[in-house]
């Protein structure tokens, strides 16, 4: 061995196929965004709306059945903007937030658009907590988070 | 009643974005063999084995199985190992595993070790983005920089810390990186320097964002009478702990305070005897992937009020000439093999109270904390070290 000899470096790779059940619960709530209905569980306990929904409230550790509808509006409650490209990830920029819509306890993850973000100084007069925003919906909606294609500030 | 147990043994390895020079098995090797070295044992005085690993970052599942033969008791020695994988908080919870079997009675000297090559994968975001529920969540490409960057914003929003602030906790931590021969990055870098870098998820630059490192890091746990025998100085056990949140991030939009970390850390304190951490602890190694996050830990560990956490750096309280230096190291900030950088967190702050952290030694240290977070925020550990046993 001779420290000029040259490391040897093998590749690798992991492309493995999985397939993932929403369960009974969630299908029921990406059903229902087909018909542009925003679902959610009460919990008859705690009395908290939860978004999204879950088959069970793990504070109070009971089963979940009481569905409601949430308002299609809600506030921001935190958001942040990805300048940087990863390999297999969305495009940038894009803007990652939490939104609590009206009637819900909770915060639904989803993107925000129709702002501007590639300009960082202008983004940042764009987009702030506490501000209203609205779901925007896809044309052709086929019972997944996407049929929501992102909110949208309220004028 | 647990027994008393105590560090005898720290050995974090060299790191860098890709240690081309070994093997996973000869990196956990060079762990292993510094620890025994440092404690005068041979393989067979280990009774038993706590192993942490991130497994996907690797691209070798369940990589105790390769490594086995590099973790000395294990192996072909026939003693028992336990695999740990709590996301960020491996590291932590393989050193809280190691001290729970010596502590319980069960075992007298366990070896843990830690090890993650991130630079063996090319993307390591898209690995962190699996740990996302695929129903709901994981198209949104969101990963441990967005979960950071949330409590950035938040805490900008509620309590006014700047871009400024953070480039300052950039500037702490790579110039005592720099002390570390052990550390990934070793770069000098200015306050302007770091806001030059380029956004990587606003309001985060590159500078406030760990690199991908390869690492390992071993530690050997003993009871009091084995560490008394092993070691002139070992670092006792006076505290640890870990604690758990929910998983939905939505559930919990207060980013800017560290509820769980807080609680924890009262747990932690009533079992010490720490009143008041900022004068009692003379060092801390925390957890501090993004550079938020280590001035949210400083409010949730008590160090100052909620949403002061920054102007103990712009008063240098937590550089190295400061009040508590916090992360001598360079911490996470600077060097992060994911599931090893808590195990790590333990060793460097073990090396402190042993007295045996070479140029980066905070003179006089008789009581160290170490913290690692995991799980999109919601899991933290905690271990307090003192020169003193409990």
């Amino acid at each position: 061995m001779t420290q000029e000899e040259e490391i040897i470096i093998v590749p690798g790779r992991w492309d493995l196929p999985f397939r993932h059940t929403a369960g009974r619960v969630a299908s029921h709530f990406l059903h229902a965004l087909k018909d542009r209905r925003i679902l959610a569980l009460r919990c008859p306990r705690c009395r908290r709306v939860l978004v999204p929904p879950r088959p069970f409230c793990e504070r109070c550790f009971v089963p979940l059945d009481d569905w409601v509808e949430v308002g299609q509006q809600g506030t921001l409650e935190a958001f942040t903007v990805c300048y940087a490209r990863f390999t297999g990830l969305p495009d940038p920029p894009y803007c990652l937030s939490l939104v609590k819509l009206d009637g819900a306890d909770t915060a639904l993850q989803h993107l925000l658009g129709e702002v501007e973000l590639e300009d960082v100084e202008r983004m940042k007069q764009a987009v702030r907590i506490g501000m209203r925003v609205e779901a925007v919906w896809r044309e052709e909606r086929e019972g997944g988070i996407q049929d929501i294609r992102y909110f949208r500030p309220l004028p | 009643m647990p027994r008393r147990v105590a560090i005898v043994a720290a050995a974090p390895t060299r790191t860098s974005s890709h240690r081309t020079d070994v093997t996973y098995p000869e990196l956990v090797y060079e762990a292993v063999s510094a620890a025994l070295e440092q404690a005068g044992l041979q393989a067979a005085d280990i009774d038993a084995v706590t192993y942490g690993s991130m497994d996907p970052f690797d691209g070798v599942f369940a990589p105790e199985r390769w490594n086995v033969e590099a973790c000395a008791g294990a192996g072909a020695a026939h003693r028992p190992l336990m695999k740990i994988t709590t996301g960020g908080t491996t590291g932590g919870s393989t050193a809280l595993a190691g001290y729970y079997h010596v502590a319980s009675g069960l075992f007298d000297v366990v070896l843990a070790v830690a090890s993650q090559r991130v630079g063996e994968t090319l993307e390591a975001q898209l690995v962190l983005n699996t740990a996302i529920e695929p129903i709901y969540e994981r198209w949104l490409g969101a990963g441990a920089i967005t979960i950071a960057a949330l409590q950035a914003v938040r805490h900008f929003w509620r309590y006014g810390t700047t871009e400024e602030d953070l480039a300052l906790i950039s500037v702490k931590n790579y110039e005592n990186a720099r002390r570390n021969p052990n550390a990934h990055l070793m770069r000098m870098l200015t306050a302007q320097d770091a806001l030059n870098t380029r956004l990587v998820s606003w309001p985060l630059r590159l500078s406030d964002c760990c690199p991908s490192s390869d690492g390992a890091c071993a530690i050997i746990f003993a009871s009091e009478e084995r560490a008394r025998q092993i070691a002139e100085r070992p670092a006792w056990v006076i505290g640890a702990g870990q604690i758990t949140d929910n998983y939905w991030v939505g559930d919990r939009v207060w980013y800017e305070d560290w509820d769980s970390l807080s609680m924890l850390a009262r747990r932690v304190y009533r079992q010490a005897k720490i009143q008041d951490p900022l004068a009692e602890l003379d060092v801390a190694e925390l957890y501090n992937a993004f550079t938020i996050q280590e001035i949210i830990e400083y409010e949730a560990l008590g160090f100052c009020e909620k949403g002061k956490g920054a102007e103990l750096i712009r008063r240098g309280v937590t550089t190295m000439q400061g009040q508590l230096p916090v992360c001598p190291s360079g911490g996470v900030l600077c060097t992060n093999p994911i599931g090893a950088s808590g195990l790590i967190r333990v060793a460097e702050a073990a090396l402190q109270v042993m007295g045996k952290a070479d140029d980066r030694q905070v003179p006089g240290v008789k009581k160290a904390l170490a913290h690692s977070w995991g799980a999109a925020i919601g899991f933290h550990t905690l271990m307090l070290l003192s020169s003193e046993a409990p």
